[in-house]
């Protein structure tokens, strides 16, 4: 049974992290050395965790399924990343950055945690500078800010549309400096299938090599997962093709609890659907929001061409509607309002599920070059998506599953219910709680990497004992034995549907009963379509090809398998919160304008789900959440 | 509008330590509209169903960022179109009734794994011998106190868009690395933070690429317009330069 202690320091909110770090125990530099550490994952979290501790002198080992570390899915991030260095002198600073980060958050996460991360964000800054990233300057040759939602400062550093693809660049150069160093052992086209616990620690890993299809045994002393969100189990989203949950739903099966797996984000600016045969969704910068105008038309089903619609025929609706922020509201709210509108019979194109997004004001008042210079790739990357010119038709947006705020549940220090086991970036649930503002998710991931987890994971590391043990421990063959025999089954099933084929019917079941709106009706019907969706997915699924081999429907179908099982998780605790917080909106809770509306009485707490096995009902426990800085209050951006 | 049109396919297969040949199947009912990489789903949905393994082909984010993509189309690197990666390339740039080639890329340095699927881990470990500043977290000073002309931040961005697929040398006649290389020696000896370490850097980034079995460059431009991001072929000018200033000083 789990006791869920979240170790938040005790003393005032802005010494905290500062008091803590003076008090964990250290480990010496001779004795770093002696402890080897896995981290899973190479995205920002991984590459600058492992890069850090590297430094610091212990002993890495870092997986990717990619073949190279620099692929990991971090690197498509566009915009920009936070930091609370007040550089355009708007007022800015580490409370309002952490006090916005909470309000964003629909005030679902820990207040603690965010703090933290705020405290980090100036020294990201700093570092990555160093790092050589070339992050935008001005012409005094100064670093350049622009806006995102869900902020009245400008606080959002960038580089160009490819701020995340610099920063990744910068980890994964510093993760190459310490291979070449022989303080990591990278391995590569390597995908981890199960975390291995012993005398109830996490002491190592089995992994899968990609291309040979052996199953390998790596024991360490501690684990990290660094392993990204589960936004893939929609199909359909904004995340890579590979982006997977596995690591995380293994790990959840060895006694991790999962955190608020119902928070999803749905980000408002993405190249709507438009075929069946479609991949996966394209994201269009957040920053387009600065200078675009959202509209549609004010009467349903009006299918002039957009620039044959006069002003006073054009709802600008997140104008009208929240005066303040206008279009640069948080995400969940443009989201839910495209959607609504959309809903309405007011939709655009051909399918009536988008809003234009207008750039013909902004280019009238800055000029061409100026719109073309700050968002000339997005403008590109759009019209060679859809061959359309947004430079002189608006572009036309719809949301998509982005980003995923829960995750797995870690106490202050970043580790998961189960000892020894870490989760960073992504893959936590800690900072965002209900809804994640924009160029936020690149500055929690340096902040874990870099500046906390090697802060932190000392004082495991110190204060545990690690009985000596080998890969030829029986831990170690069991799970070995376990991962093969899944592997084997679902090769074995040789049905007649594609893995693809499934995966895409979970994806629409959920992005119609768990996506921008839920209800319990609908809840309750995908608890009980999903068991025989993920039945039928083990009757009936084809994966062609062997096991010893590169098999790409094999690494597929694994991941598929998790998700069928994730899924249902996902649902119960949609239907466990029945409020309205953030990007989870109960259609059940909401205020008279449409708003969401929380239930802080009964639903101020952090939802962790413990496993209890396969035919069991998991249990709930609850963490709950105190605002000592930042007030509960209805949020409003009007 | 989008239409549908069918192709022939005559792509290389390749098991793991054997010969490589090519298979022609047909890809029908293909959506103009689709990526080229969403065309190869739905003919190995087909292949699948009707009993064969699946072409391997690598790919992740699908929006032209990862790098992972990445094959000869018709004898060009990530196919013909200007700019653009394979997963980026659209299918209403080809004719109904076109047959399209599709191989691996072909390089010495790049060894295929299977079918699609090369070996472009050289590309990491040119960059594992200085292809980043050595600066220790925690090291760094705020990040204000060190001004970067805007002209040079400009530059070193347009070198550090680098995505690293690889097509510079698959595209290159010898197989060389240089346009890599010189993106990220470049990036680094624009910006102040890289001057320290700048003539080690170059030294040992160019002695790895040649012993990793990259070829030299001729100056055919090939690269340049090969490559998907853009990347200036002025770089190897740059890199050139680097390298003799950092060998006629002497340096260490």
């Amino acid at each position: 049974m789990v006791k869920l202690d979240a170790r938040i320091p005790d003393g005032p909110m802005a010494e905290k992290w500062t008091n803590h770090k003076f008090k964990v125990k250290l480990v010496n530099p001779a004795n770093k050395r002696k402890h080897k550490v896995i981290v899973v994952g190479t995205g920002l979290a991984g590459a600058s965790a492992a890069a850090t501790m590297s430094e610091l002198g212990y002993q890495v080992h870092s997986f990717t399924y990619s073949d190279s570390p620099r692929r990991a899915h971090s690197i498509a991030a566009q915009g920009g990343i936070n930091a609370a260095k007040n550089y355009p002198n708007d007022g800015d600073s580490i409370y309002r950055l952490f006090y916005d980060t909470v309000k964003g958050g629909d005030f679902r996460s820990r207040e603690a945690n965010v703090y933290r991360l705020a405290e980090c964000s100036n020294l990201i800054i700093d570092h990555c500078v160093a790092q050589g990233i070339p992050f935008a300057r001005e012409y005094g040759g100064y670093l350049a800010n622009r806006s995102f939602g869900g902020a009245q400062v400008s606080r959002t550093f960038y580089a160009r549309g490819q701020t995340g693809q610099q920063l990744l660049l910068g980890a994964f150069g510093a993760l190459q400096k310490e291979i070449k160093k022989g303080g990591v052992k990278m391995h590569t086209r390597t995908e981890v299938i199960d975390i291995v616990v012993i005398d109830g620690q996490a002491r190592g890993i089995i992994a899968r090599n990609l291309v040979t299809g052996e199953l390998t045994r790596h024991v360490a002393d501690a684990v990290v997962l660094a392993t990204g969100g589960y936004g893939n189990v929609f199909f359909l989203s904004t995340n890579a093709m590979n982006c997977n949950a596995s690591a995380a739903w293994r790990a959840y099966k060895k006694g991790a609890c999962f955190a608020n797996p119902c928070y999803t984000q749905i980000h408002p600016t993405c190249i709507p659907v438009h075929g069946e045969y479609q991949s996966k969704l394209t994201l269009m910068s957040e920053s387009l929001r600065n200078d675009g105008r959202i509209w549609v038309p004010k009467q349903k089903g009006d299918k002039r061409p957009a620039n044959e619609i006069p002003e006073a025929e054009r709802d600008y609706y997140l104008e009208r509607k929240y005066p303040s922020f206008g279009n640069l509201v948080p995400r969940d709210l443009a989201s839910r309002n495209a959607k609504q509108v959309c809903d309405e019979g007011r939709g655009v194109g051909p399918t009536g599920q988008a809003v234009y997004l207008d750039f013909a004001e902004a280019i009238q008042r800055l000029g061409r070059d100026n719109i073309e210079a700050k968002y000339g790739n997005l403008f590109e990357m759009y019209n060679r998506i859809t061959d359309e010119d947004p430079y002189t038709t608006p572009m036309m947006i719809y949301p998509a599953v982005h980003y995923t705020m829960g995750g797995l549940w870690v106490d202050y220090n970043l580790m998961t219910t189960l000892p020894g086991l870490y989760a960073i970036g992504e893959v936590n649930f800690s900072d965002h709680g209900a809804n994640r503002l924009g160029a936020s998710a690149l500055m929690q991931g340096l902040a874990d990497g870099y500046f906390v987890l090697p802060n932190t994971i000392n004082d495991y590391l110190a204060s545990s004992s690690f009985t000596k043990v080998g890969t030829d421990h029986e831990a170690f063959a069991e799970s070995e034995a376990a991962a093969k025999d899944k592997l084997d089954r679902l090769l074995a099933v040789n049905g007649s549907r594609t893995v693809d084929d499934f995966h895409k019917e979970l994806g629409s079941l959920l992005w119609e009963k768990c996506g921008m709106a839920r209800n319990e009706a609908g809840l309750k019907e995908a608890l009980e379509r999903i068991p025989q969706i993920r039945k039928a997915f083990w009757e009936n699924v084809n994966v062609p090809g062997s096991a010893d081999d590169l098999n790409q429907a094999l690494e597929k179908a694994n991941r598929v398998a998790d998700f069928m099982e994730f899924a249902e998780l996902m649902v119960k605790d949609a239907l466990e919160r029945a409020e309205s917080c953030g990007g989870h909106f109960r259609e059940e809770s909401q205020t008279e304008e449409g708003e969401a509306l929380r239930d802080d009485e009964n639903f101020c707490y952090v939802s962790a789900w413990e496993f209890k096995g396969l035919d069991q009902e998991p249990e709930l426990h609850k963490e709950a959440l105190e605002f000592e800085e930042v007030h509960l209050s209805q949020r409003s951006y009007k | 509008m989008s239409k549908k049109i069918s192709l022939t396919l005559k792509v290389w297969r390749q098991n793991r330590g054997e010969e490589g040949r090519f298979e022609t199947y047909q890809a029908g009912n293909i959506d103009t509209d689709a990526s080229f990489l969403e065309m190869l789903d739905v003919v190995n949905d087909e292949l699948t169903l009707s009993g064969k393994e699946p072409i391997a082909f690598e790919h992740d984010c699908r929006e032209g960022i990862c790098g992972c993509c990445g094959s000869l189309v018709n004898g060009k690197t990530h196919g013909s179109h200007e700019r653009t990666t394979l997963c980026q390339l659209h299918m209403r740039h080809f004719k109904d009734g076109e047959m399209i080639v599709i191989e691996p890329f072909r390089a010495t340095a790049f060894p295929v794994i299977k079918d699609l699927i090369v070996d472009r881990s050289a590309l990491d470990r040119i960059i594992a011998e200085g292809g980043y500043i050595s600066v220790k977290t925690g090291n760094a000073p705020e990040a204000s106190t060190t001004p970067v002309k805007k002209a040079l931040a400009e530059a070193a961005m347009d070198a550090a868009e680098c995505i690293g697929c690889g097509a510079c040398v698959a595209a290159c006649p010898n197989g060389a690395a240089m346009l890599f290389t010189a993106a990220k020696v470049n990036q680094y000896a624009l910006l102040p933070q890289g001057h320290p370490e700048r003539a080690q850097r170059v030294k040992n980034m160019v002695a790895k690429m040649d012993e990793l079995g990259f070829g030299n460059c001729s100056n055919e431009y090939e690269c340049a317009v090969a490559c998907p991001k853009g990347i200036d072929v002025k770089n190897i000018a740059a890199l050139n330069r680097e390298f003799i200033k950092a060998n006629l000083k002497c340096e260490k």
